[in-house]
């Protein structure tokens, strides 16, 4: 071989080599990692809904999800529906949220209960926020604070909020986290904004 | 096992530790330390990534062009890094999660690198595995070690389990950079002192 096309020669080896095995890898196992991925978004909705996904399997949660979820084909916006068994009409609502945190784009869902009006759950399921301080928004303490909680009056969003940890009052106020203000901030944003976006479809629900 | 094989595969893991010696993989070595189970996974990744690197290089030693030698170095790294990260995506979901991007970075992380210019071009494939896997090991200890202490303090668990008592409220500094930064020297002076090892 000439020693000056020597470099060129081996680098072309190596760089098809290198491709072959990358593009055999992540062919292979592309199926595993989609279903991974769509696993992910269906257990946060079920959690949305306020289920109690701890105890659960994978193979669990897929069938709660298969016997009680559906979306709403219906709307531009993606709505989640949640039917009881044996029921006609959905129960409960749930809806992607995503907004700003300190350091990163928080992902979760949100549902509503029948009224329409009261919020039924809350999760986050992607986010890069500091652990032990704006990572706590993931934790149970923190989410279970929303059951109940009043998102929408008379038609409109409420002034939803997430106040200092321990002065939380009123149908539609939560603790923070201590240390986590600006986190907090964000959710109180990012959960405004949606239901914002979300007024005029469950306004509609509520006028059939 | 013959005593220079041995000295290959346990120096790195107090002697030569590649962390509290020669201070290389620290980024990561704060990144991911704040539980147990990512300090687990992320040296298993890095150990399998600078064992077959190392391998491969090794291998490749006396064919490689000098002048290409780093790019080389690099698209052979980054291949199998690329390759571990497909990997866990796959059968490790939560876990991969929780590393993100740190798993990518191991392709930057100096240790694999360090080991193949050090030690790979000069040495046979099978020393060159053994370098790798005992680096690989020794990075992982001082992982688990940082990890155990930060989720104790931070959290009052270990992989998971509860021993701090229902009403222990968490540390805060152990669980950010700062605190890891503390623990990590502390450790490197500890180890040091036994070692008797002195910078030059």
């Amino acid at each position: 071989m000439r020693e000056d096309t020597k470099p060129i020669t081996f680098a072309a080896v190596i760089c098809i080599t290198c491709s072959l095995l990358l593009s055999g890898t992540a062919a292979g196992l592309k199926e595993m990692q989609d279903a991974n991925k769509a696993f992910d978004v269906k257990r946060n909705i079920v959690k949305a809904f306020g289920i109690s996904i701890k105890e659960m399997t994978r193979l669990e949660i897929e069938e709660t999800f298969e016997q009680h979820i559906a979306e709403d084909p219906a709307s531009d916006l993606p709505i989640y529906t949640w039917t009881d068994e044996g029921a006609e009409t959905p129960s409960k609502y749930a809806f992607p949220i995503l907004g700003k945190g300190l350091w990163s784009t928080l992902y979760g869902y949100l549902a509503l209960n029948a009224d329409l009006e009261t919020i039924a759950g809350i999760s986050f399921y992607k986010h890069g926020e500091t652990p032990g301080l704006g990572a706590e928004i993931e934790k149970d303490w923190f989410l279970s604070q929303f059951a109940g909680k009043r998102l929408y009056a008379d038609g409109a969003p409420t002034d939803f909020q997430v106040v200092k940890p321990g002065y939380a009052q009123g149908e539609s106020e939560v603790d923070g986290v201590s240390g986590a203000t600006l986190t907090g901030n964000g959710v109180e944003a990012l959960i405004l904004k949606d239901a914002a976006l979300y007024t005029s479809y469950f306004n509609n629900l509520k006028g059939n | 096992m013959a005593s220079a094989a041995k000295k290959l595969l346990m120096d790195p893991f107090s002697d030569n530790n590649p962390i509290t010696i020669q201070v290389l993989g620290i980024c990561s070595a704060l990144a991911v330390t704040v539980k147990v189970d990512t300090a687990i996974v992320m040296p298993l990744a890095l150990t399998a990534v600078v064992t077959l690197s190392n391998f491969v290089i090794s291998l490749l030693r006396n064919v490689i062009p000098s002048g290409i030698r780093m790019i080389v170095e690099m698209a052979v790294i980054a291949t199998l890094v690329i390759i571990a990260d497909q990997l866990l995506q796959a059968f490790l979901f939560d876990i991969s999660k929780q590393l993100s991007v740190f798993v990518g970075l191991i392709i930057t992380n100096c240790i694999v690198m360090g080991r193949a210019e050090a030690f790979a071009l000069q040495n046979p494939p099978k020393d060159s595995l053994l370098d790798g896997l005992g680096n690989g090991l020794g990075y992982g200890i001082v992982l688990i070690a940082v990890a155990s202490i930060r989720e104790v303090l931070g959290f009052g668990s270990w992989l998971g389990f509860k021993l701090m008592p229902e009403n222990y409220m968490g540390n805060g500094l152990a669980l950010l950079a700062p605190g890891a930064f503390i623990i990590l020297g502390l450790l490197i002076w500890a180890q040091r002192t036994v070692t008797k090892y002195v910078e030059d």
